[in-house]
């Protein structure tokens, strides 16, 4: 006898992640994940985020990681809070694990969580994590053919950051090519040149996450 | 590389709807999945075959239904294939592109006694 079932394999991690985004809501917190591969400058990332918005929200961090707490460390460092997920190996972070590391941030005095996500361009895009915006780093050095490599990674994202513009001089990535591909699938996300070694950018991407943070509160605020 | 949580989750679900059809075995599970949703069917059949131990879903055949990745041209509407690396419509030329298949990962049907 045939059953039909038609149920989603990552089911449960969606209902978790929505249960995550409803606590979110209740203390009024925007989370962002960030999500890149390994060595694309998300840790410097966030760490210029901090720099950039901490007199205005308070800001928390979940580091997620395969192993070792090298970034956690760093981000400590700037006295904001941070919990570190170690994935023991796990190529994405899991709706589960961010519940439990909500646990260990302070209930108060928060208005954005930035999630690191494990370096990665596949999995943790099939992940909810109950996140309200999803950014998503390239660099130069990884070249101008990852949208084409990695479409799916590309087309979830509200954001892109293309990180180490300043050696844009010293490669062959061509721009355009990079630009058509994401403009392709994902015509809405813009794309937000950045470096974290002469700050070239940070300024506008720290806007734009402002103005996110902006949008989702009033769009919970009116709903 | 998440293959072990996937396949426990494709375990409870065909033993979830195996217990509510009061089945005593089930014969096949029959999936569906994108060819970007990043699943090694080795991987899957390898941890199937440890997982489902003394369950009544033990030797059962798993069956994977591919599905390649295909966007529509959001100009002409078409569809095809997305596998080369310029990405415009065949058809059209368009370059603005949605995706529309190759992310599947759910369990279609389980064959149960």
């Amino acid at each position: 006898m045939q059953v039909k079932v038609l149920q989603n394999i990552l089911g449960a991690n969606e209902q978790i992640a929505q249960r995550n985004r409803g606590l979110f809501r209740e203390r009024g917190i925007f989370t962002l994940n960030i999500m890149a591969s390994p060595g694309a400058g998300k840790t410097s990332v966030v760490l210029e985020t901090i720099k950039r918005l901490r007199d205005r929200v308070g800001i928390a961090v979940i580091e997620g990681d395969v192993a070792s707490s090298v970034d956690a460390e760093r981000i400590g460092r700037e006295n904001v809070p941070v919990v570190q997920i170690n994935t023991q190996g796990g190529c994405h972070l899991d709706a589960n694990m961010v519940s439990s590391a909500l646990e260990g941030l302070p209930r108060e005095g928060i208005d954005l969580i930035i999630i690191e996500n494990v370096g990665n361009l596949i999995c943790p895009a099939g992940f909810a994590l109950g996140e309200h915006r999803r950014a998503m780093i390239a660099s130069v050095p990884e070249g101008d053919d990852k949208p084409y490599k990695y479409p799916i990674m590309f087309s979830e994202v509200d954001v892109v950051l293309l990180n180490k513009v300043d050696l844009l001089p010293y490669s062959d990535f061509d721009g355009e090519s990079f630009r058509r591909g994401v403009g392709a699938l994902n015509a809405r996300a813009p794309i937000i040149e950045v470096s974290c070694r002469t700050g070239q950018g940070l300024d506008e991407w720290a806007s734009w996450l402002l103005s996110a943070m902006d949008s989702v509160r009033r769009d919970e605020a009116g709903g | 590389m998440h293959e072990l949580t996937v396949t426990q989750s494709i375990l409870d679900i065909a033993l979830e709807h195996a217990a509510k059809a009061n089945a005593s075995r089930i014969g096949r599970i029959n999936l569906v999945i994108g060819d970007s949703a990043g699943i090694v069917e080795e991987c899957v059949s390898f941890y199937f075959e440890l997982l489902s131990a003394e369950t009544i879903a033990s030797g059962a055949l798993l069956s994977f239904d591919r599905v390649p990745l295909r966007a529509r041209c959001s100009e002409c509407g078409a569809t095809f294939p997305l596998d080369e690396l310029e990405w415009s419509c065949p058809r059209c030329r368009g370059g603005a592109l949605e995706i529309v298949a190759g992310r599947e990962l759910y369990v279609d049907s389980i064959e149960v006694e």
